[in-house]
């Protein structure tokens, strides 16, 4: 086998194991209270606070609403799984296994993903059937939400790669990211609309790019041009993903 | 860990032997890739654990002590899924894992949450998730520590079928006698540094001042005076039979027969004895004091 063979059939290797573990988090986690909790009730309280004695138009409502769902939903299962594995021990069985830590977290960056996308669906098909609401791009919607739900689930990867004992800190920690973030982040407010002081802020949340892509699909002029937040996406996806994994091998290191 | 150095022979059952927090679990944690060693060098299977720790990892696989199945999935479902990750095809992978259940008693309970197992039955469920990736390489962490007997009976009998089908173990365990009866050789550290390592019958013999003649006279006959005779280092009574430490038990049991035939004394019972593997261990790990 030559050196290039050999290569891509480790890389075919950690691809399968990145399935795999995909595959264990949704029959273990999906149904945790915690995400259920943090991933799908949450939006849905802070869609009731804020809509509720308030004449929001709808079209102004939806797309926050799923920008809102895919960044509750996508980071609310990467939070869990590796404290719940190191309480359990089995993380260490995980990476005593051949496969790397890329491949362990992008198979728990995956899970965040399509639970992202598949509960994010919901809010679309809603704010379409019951709302004046209409896609004006659905290639955009549907680029913004798949690199969204990849950034957004990096995040919750990241926030749980510190060796802490017990997912009840990690969660912690991951609310105490997440929810200031969702008020400067153009998600119930476009930022235009908003004081120019929150326009500084706001470029260091993802949440702003995947907000600001999903109100272009829905046809809104947004602050920041629809091509600039995919990039800045996918910059941000790679960053954090490669920051999670450099803290996992730090923490290895440690015997952590 | 200090300058640990020892390598293991295909197919050995290898036992690693230390008191607690003398640095066994340390490198067996080194070994399986759960911490990264700071500085030294280790190999599995000619794979370099730092250089190319996937293809050292893909040849091991783990029983630690402390169970670390999936509690929410069935007992089948654990087993198949550590044969997925690594990389088991799909046809090997059902049969190998139906085979497992049933060799290790757990077929009945296939469908049942490993989180409904008993302790031994779970880490029976530990063995069989890690035999089915087929390692050449099988590392045990106190594997029957805490469990019922035929559990542990159990993991003893599959260790030495293993051995007889070239698969290399490296186990660590307190149980002295389960060292003894599986081990090829054994290794014993103390303090992060490797202080014997040698097979169970030479280390027995290596410790030459706990080696004793037990012997028993007639008629209540007192046995004082063998103190005297060329060799011993030191009497004891034990009940009715008397212990005569010495360096060379066969010259003294012969020197003992001839004082006896001197004297006219009956000899009911002589037999020369080695050091257990317990008391080996606690001469080399400093915590048994000198006979």
């Amino acid at each position: 086998m030559t050196d290039k063979a050999r290569r891509a059939a480790g890389w075919r290797r950690q691809a399968h194991g990145a399935i795999v573990v995909l595959k264990k988090n949704a029959l273990l986690y999906y149904l945790k209270p915690p995400v259920l909790i943090f991933g799908v009730l949450f939006p849905v309280f802070f869609y009731i606070a804020f809509r509720m004695g308030r004449p929001v138009p709808s079209e102004v409502v939806v797309p926050g609403m799923v920008a809102m769902a895919l960044w509750f939903t996508a980071s609310a299962v990467g939070p869990l799984v590796t404290p719940w594995e190191r309480v359990a021990k089995t993380y260490e069985r995980l990476i005593s296994t051949p496969l790397g830590v890329p491949a362990i977290l992008a198979g728990d960056v995956l899970s965040g993903f399509l639970f992202g996308i598949a509960i994010s669906a919901l809010p679309v098909a809603l704010g379409l059937l019951l709302s004046e609401a209409a896609v004006a791009s659905w290639p955009l919607l549907a680029g913004g939400a798949v690199l969204s739900a990849l950034c957004f689930s990096s995040m919750g990867v990241l926030l749980a790669a510190p060796p802490v004992r017990g997912p009840s800190n990690i969660m912690l920690l991951s609310n105490l990211v997440r929810l200031p973030l969702i008020f400067v982040s153009g998600v119930f407010v476009p930022l235009l609309e908003m004081p120019p002081w929150v326009r500084w802020v706001a470029p260091v949340s993802p949440l702003t790019y995947g907000a600001a892509v999903i109100r272009s699909a829905f046809g809104q002029t947004t602050w920041l041009s629809p091509g600039l937040s995919l990039a800045v996406l996918v910059v941000y996806s790679g960053v954090l993903f490669a920051l999670a994994c450099m803290f996992h091998r730090m923490g290895r290191s440690r015997g952590l | 860990m200090d300058r640990v150095s020892f390598s293991v022979e295909r197919g050995e059952v290898f036992a690693f032997l230390g008191p607690n927090g003398a640095g066994k679990t340390t490198t067996v944690r080194m070994l399986t890739g759960v911490l990264s060693p700071t500085s030294g060098t280790a190999s599995i299977m000619g794979y370099d654990i730092r250089r190319q720790p996937l293809q050292s990892r893909a040849a091991i696989a783990v029983v630690p002590e402390e169970s670390n199945v999936y509690m929410d999935l069935s007992v089948r479902r654990n087993v198949l899924l550590m044969a997925e990750l690594y990389g088991v095809p799909r046809g090997r992978r059902i049969s190998e894992t139906d085979a497992l259940l049933q060799r290790l008693g757990l077929a009945d309970r296939a469908g049942q949450r490993a989180a409904a197992l008993s302790k031994g039955l779970r880490q029976r469920l530990v063995l069989a998730a890690a035999l089915v990736t087929g390692p050449e390489v099988l590392f045990l962490d106190e594997p029957t520590s805490g469990l019922d007997v035929h559990s542990a009976r159990l993991i003893r009998d599959i260790v030495t079928a293993l051995q007889r089908q070239g698969i290399t173990v490296f186990l660590t365990t307190h149980n002295m006698e389960e060292a003894g009866e599986l081990s090829s050789r054994i290794a014993i550290i103390r303090q992060g540094r490797l202080v014997a390592i040698d097979t169970p019958r030479r280390l027995r013999s290596a410790i030459r001042s706990s080696q004793f003649v037990e012997v028993g006279l007639g008629d209540g006959a007192s046995g004082e005076d063998l103190s005297g005779l060329d060799g011993v280092t030191g009497l004891e009574r034990s009940g009715e039979l008397w212990h005569l430490l010495t360096a060379d038990p066969g010259a003294t049991a012969s020197a003992v027969v001839k004082w006896a035939d001197g004297r006219g004394l009956e000899l009911t019972h002589i037999c020369t004895r080695k050091p257990s593997l317990e008391e080996v261990f606690l001469h080399l790990t400093g915590e048994g004091g000198d006979r």
